[in-house]
């Protein structure tokens, strides 16, 4: 019994702990990985390490003795347990990075889980020209597409035997027996918008209609019988043909970069007296910067607005339309017009333009 | 209209050093449209010589004959060349191309052996020199000096200017319109074509007995050469004029009709006057009479129409083209000119009722200078007498309905303020005076006034709007200033125009092609859709003159055209595919065929009945969106073997539409064309249905070319409402109770009816219901199905206890047991 009081009360010798801190320390440093350190730590700290052992031996030893013998063996059991702690840390470390290591992939081995989507080019190119007059503060009119021949022609001073109308060739509906003299037509331009608008509201009228129309024309690299307007009318007291200018102007700098500016050609219009054509000032055609045709416009034929119940000595208007079509194929280098709308999905995809 | 710049400077002194562009650009500022530039002096390029005929060897030992000549080109030796022509002869001044040059297409001269004689050069036809089409024989030229630069004898020295006259500029379809317009651009002097001849006095006796009987003829005037020389030809000023203008030389009657008309715009026809019988009647024709154009074409005439007759019946379609029967030829000795003017309307008809628009109908429809009438046919008459002998005889015939134009009051102050420049009186009058108009200034109670009286050139100026843009176009529109005018405030896009925007944005960015296709379809598309016989959609609008007749259909869903584009893509070899389109579709208006059109007026504005009368003829045109997929739907790729498309992407993407519109879309098991019977969801917004999503029948993918199990959805957006402002939402702050439960019924009862009953019977305390399984297992029992949902269970004001979840499970269940006998799956 003594004896073995005497080998516990051994434990508590300075050297003996010194050696078992040593000892506790190496097999610690010497643990490689999380399992061994757990071992390593039930060896030196657990209950038969020696350490724990030197404390259970305190109280062998006499009373006057004990603080002393107390305060080695705690800072004997913190120094192990400091090691312990530092050597846990790095080994917590490694296993971390061990995971992230096996976890690598290369993120360049992959399928998409989606597909991309697009608008059509016409559209986003009308939204943005509807955008701009928005801006402006007009309003977007809209319209049916089969109209009657009233709104499509006469209202715009276009009577049944005006050499203009052949101007326009025209898609006619059949009547009930599959004949003529429906008097309803496929819309040959947006300015049918601007006659509903004028019938229903009192100027001031700011408006804008972009939308499809038709002509018999063959479709070729630049003709289609279906095609995209962008049409304006303002009506107010006081307006000039300069304000159609500067709304032009304003207009090309929009569709064709800032330095685009507008040149006014005499023309004919019957739903325009004067009548001009627009050309725009392109800089970046891609055979050079050059004058191209853009469009349309005068200011409105006072017949029109007497046919829609607005006073010309009152109130005066312009009036312009552009196709979607061109000002798109002049901006983007498209060669064939049935590239844009046959269908292939792959235009759409590949020709983004900004929303 | 092709006019070259030599007969232009003819009437307009152009300066010396007027370049092409500059010329150009004054005819463009004056509105006449530049279409081509053709500058002859370029056709050949190289040398191109006078030469002399000196020695003509016939070779006939060849299949054809052939002439070998000796031909003067101002060198020390002649010349040898080869020649298939005969039309010439020893002395003759000839157009010779020296080896080096090179003729219009592309065709070099050299020096080469054929025939088995050296060709040093080739003696020119007018088709080889590009002049003009006549290839018969080479060109004999009147005169020149031999080796000189042969292009001014032939013709290739001008440049000709390509016009697009527009319709209120009719007058500019002659050398006198543009040149009086080119003339005032550059402040040039004009010498007006019609100073040539001096009107002549109207005789009592007409050269050949006359009636006019129609109102429609405003003049109607004759002039006679007998004794014309039957083969004699137009000068060759005349005849390359002619070509340059791009009309054949014919004979000279005719050739001379047609110069004038092009030098001052007025038609003139001439008849032979020994082919007449009878007077001559200027009426309207009898519906069904017969008469045969100088065209070939033998035309039943209209009761409109207006003719010039003989004895023998209708001799002419006047304003519009001779008849065959009268027509002047190698024969006529005696041409009878008739220079009429005639009412623009009804020429205008008759052209389109026989879709024949002749030189004269086009200017006819457009208006002619009426009071040139008998000054054309006196110059007419002229160049007969003048190139082909014979006699003018005395007698001036002149039907006289012409009303003097009415003057147009116009104040002084319009152009300006319409244009935005600021014109003083002067400058207006000016402006007008340029116009050919005569100005007269006065005063009325609101200002400053002028009386305009317009020339008879410009039957188009009627209102004084049409005045404005003459001082415009005349002054200049490159004076017009630039300026803004300041927009009332404005609202923006409307709420669905915006719900437009973002319903396709919404697809895109799900993955969807946003396609167009014209909206024209065949009438067998309806049977390749397996429409019903009864089926609504085959009620569609018919086009009158489609360009394809096999689509002469307007689509009356959208899904009808867009097959079309998905055909296409699949053609090229794109077989996964999610395309959409937005657009109107077309329905006959009801009972649209025994409504009566409305006529409205343009003079003033039609009432509101008329024109909601008017209106109810036209068909429905609501806005629909389709969708169509095929292919996969997820791509196979390292994560699996990927998924094709199938029915519920066709109702996901109606979803996304919905959600993109602010609404919650039902969807029932529907049954409708184009979709498989079993695979058809119908689709609702409240209690209206709005559309269909599904896969396509398998007949219609059969019939169309498309892959089966194709899905495609069809939405009408004009019947999807733009949501009133909802409540905002209770937000619970307590955490769910997840509560799954599972319930077996009959096979037939749609999983959607058991989760509005779950969710109705489940009441307020439901968050979330979700589908998450279904299940079938003969223990279940025959003709049974295991549904399984997640249920999310949340109060706004605790967090729920176990007890209370499973009440509400039960209370769900409860309502799914009554009516479709469900029983709880343990």
């Amino acid at each position: 019994m003594s004896n073995e009081n005497e080998d516990q009360a051994g434990l508590l010798q300075p050297e003996a702990l010194i050696r078992a801190v040593k000892e506790a320390s190496a097999a610690i440093e010497a643990a490689d990985g999380l399992d061994e350190l757990a071992a390593a730590k039930s060896a030196c700290l657990g209950d038969k390490a020696p350490v724990s052992l030197a404390r259970r031996a305190i109280g062998s030893i006499p009373g006057k003795e004990r603080g002393e013998a107390g305060r080695n063996v705690n800072a004997a059991r913190q120094q192990i347990t400091a090691v312990y702690e530092a050597r846990k840390a790095t080994l917590e470390a490694a296993e971390a990075r061990r995971i992230l290591s096996e976890e690598t992939v290369d993120v360049t081995a992959r399928t998409p889980r989606r597909r991309a989507g697009a608008r059509h080019p016409i559209n986003v190119q009308m939204d943005r020209i509807a955008d701009l007059f928005v801006a402006m503060g007009y309003a977007i009119g809209e319209g049916p597409e089969v109209e009657l021949e009233w709104f499509n022609f006469d209202a715009l001073n276009i009577h049944p035997d005006h050499p203009a109308r052949t101007m326009m060739d025209t898609f006619h509906v059949a009547d009930g027996d599959g004949g003529f003299g429906s008097g309803m037509v496929l819309r040959t331009h947006t300015s049918t918008v601007q006659i509903h608008t004028m019938l229903t509201q009192e100027p001031p009228i700011y408006t804008v209609a972009p939308g499809r129309v038709y002509r018999t024309d063959e479709l070729d690299a630049t003709h289609s019988p279906v095609f995209h307007q962008t049409e304006g009318l303002v009506v107010d007291k006081g307006i000039t043909m300069a304000d159609l200018k500067g709304t032009l102007d304003h207009f090309a700098k929009s569709v064709f970069g800032p330095d685009a500016r507008t040149r006014l050609r005499p023309s004919y219009f019957p739903f325009t007296e004067p009548s001009a054509e627009v050309d725009v000032w392109f800089s970046a055609h891609k055979d050079g910067a050059r004058w191209i045709e853009w469009g349309g416009c005068g200011m409105v034929n006072p017949r029109v607005l007497r046919a829609c119940g607005i006073d010309p000595d009152v109130y005066s208007g312009f009036a312009f339309g552009m196709g979607v079509e061109r000002a798109l194929m002049l901006r983007h280098g498209i060669t064939d017009l049935r590239d844009i709308i046959d269908g292939d999905v792959r235009f759409p995809a590949g020709l983004r333009v900004e929303e | 209209m092709r006019i070259p710049v030599s007969w232009l400077s003819e009437y307009a002194a152009l300066p010396e050093d007027l370049t092409t562009e500059a010329l150009d650009a004054a005819l463009v500022d004056a509105g006449l449209e530049v279409e081509a530039v053709d500058d002859l002096r370029e056709r050949v390029a190289g040398p191109l010589v006078v030469g002399r005929v000196a020695a003509i060897e016939e070779l006939t030992e060849f299949k054809k004959p052939i002439r070998h000549c000796q031909v003067e080109v101002g060198e020390d030796e002649p010349r040898s060349i080869i020649c298939g022509a005969r039309n010439f002869a020893e002395g003759d001044l000839v157009a010779v191309a020296l080896p080096g040059a090179v003729l219009p297409g592309g065709f070099a001269i050299g020096s080469r052996k054929t025939y088995g004689r050296l060709s040093d050069g080739m003696i020119c036809s007018a088709r080889e020199l590009g002049v003009s089409d006549e290839h018969e024989g080479i060109m004999v030229l009147p005169e020149g000096v031999v080796g000189a630069d042969a292009r001014p004898a032939v013709g290739l020295d001008d440049v000709v200017f390509e016009l697009a006259v527009t319709p209120d500029m009719g007058y500019c379809f002659s050398v006198r319109g543009i040149a009086r317009e080119v003339a005032h651009r550059l402040g040039a002097a004009f010498t007006d074509p019609a100073g040539k001849a001096a009107e002549p006095k109207t005789t009592a006796e007409s050269p050949y007995p006359l009636r006019v009987e129609t109102e429609g003829c405003t003049r109607f005037t004759l002039r006679a050469v007998r004794g014309v020389d039957a083969n004699a030809e137009a000068p060759a000023w005349m005849a390359r004029r002619l070509a340059q203008a791009g009309m054949r030389p014919i004979g000279l009657a005719v050739d001379v009709t047609n110069y004038l008309m092009l030098e001052l715009g007025h038609p003139l026809h001439a008849f032979d006057l020994d082919r007449l019988d009878g007077d001559l009647v200027v009426r309207r024709a009898a519906a069904g009479e017969k008469l045969t154009t100088l065209d070939g074409v033998e035309r039943a005439l209209d009761a409109e129409d207006m003719v010039i007759c003989d004895d023998s019946g209708p001799l002419s379609l006047a304003g519009v083209m001779g008849g065959a029967s009268s027509e002047v030829g190698p024969a006529t000795r005696d041409v009878l000119i008739e220079a009429a003017h005639w009412d623009s309307v009804a020429i205008a008809r008759t052209a389109r009722r026989h879709r024949l628009s002749s030189e004269a109908s086009k200017r006819y429809e457009r208006g002619v200078d009426s009071s040139l009438s008998l000054i054309a046919a006196q110059r007419a008459a002229d160049l007969l007498v003048e190139y082909g002998g014979g006699t003018l005889a005395e007698e001036v015939a002149d039907v006289d309905h012409r009303r003097p134009a009415a003057a147009i009051v116009l104040p002084v102050d319009l152009p300006s303020r319409t244009v935005g420049v600021d014109y003083d009186r002067e400058t207006v009058t000016a402006m007008l005076e340029a116009a050919g108009c005569a100005v007269e200034s006065g005063e009325s109670e609101h200002g400053e006034i002028l009386t305009v009286t317009p020339a008879a050139w410009r039957p188009d100026l009627t209102d004084p709007a049409d005045l404005v843009e003459e001082v415009a176009r005349l002054h200049g529109y490159a004076h017009i200033p630039s300026s803004i005018p300041r927009a009332v405030a404005g609202t923006g896009l409307t709420s669905r125009q915006r719900r437009r925007r973002r319903v396709a944005r919404a697809l895109a960015d799900n993955g969807f092609i946003e396609t167009y296709t014209f909206p024209f379809v065949s009438r067998e598309r309806a049977d390749e859709l397996g429409l019903d016989e009864k089926d609504p959609q085959r009620d569609a609008v018919a086009v009158l003159n489609p360009l394809d007749d096999s689509a002469p259909l307007l689509r009356t869903t959208v899904l009808a055209s867009l097959v079309g584009a998905v055909k296409t893509n699949l053609a090229r070899g794109t077989r996964d595919l999610a395309v959409f389109e937005e657009g109107l579709v077309f329905r006959p208006a009801e009972g649209w065929t025994e409504l009566d059109a409305v006529e409205l007026p343009v003079s003033r504005r039609p009432g509101d009945e008329a024109i909601a009368t008017a209106i109810r003829r036209l068909p429905v045109q609501p806005r629909h969106l389709a969708a169509i997929m095929c292919g996969a739907a997820v791509d196979a790729g390292i994560e699996g073997p990927g998924r094709q498309v199938d029915w519920a992407d066709a109702i996901e993407a109606a979803e996304i539409v919905a959600e993109a519109a602010g609404v919650r879309l039902a969807t029932a098991q529907g049954e409708a064309a184009p979709w498989h019977p079993g695979r058809c969801a119908e689709l609702r917004v409240g209690e209206e249905v709005v559309g269909h999503a599904g896969e396509l029948h398998p007949e219609v993918c059969d019939a169309l070319g498309l892959p089966r199990r194709t899905a495609a959805m069809e939405l009408d957006l004009t019947a999807i409402p733009v949501p009133d402002p909802a409540p905002a939402p209770v937000v619970s702050h307590y955490p769910a109770t997840l509560i799954d439960v599972a319930v077996v019924v009959a096979e037939a009862v749609p999983a959607g009816a058991v989760e509005a009953a779950l969710r109705e019977g489940a009441g307020e305390l439901l968050d979330g219901l979700r589908l998450f399984d279904l299940y079938r297992d003969a223990k279940l029992g025959e003709d049974r199905k295991s549904l399984a949902f997640k249920m999310e269970l949340r109060a706004a004001d605790r967090t729920l206890t176990s007890e209370e979840a499973v009440a509400v499970r039960d209370a769900a269940v409860a309502v799914a047991a009554e009516r479709f006998g469900a029983s709880i799956r343990v």
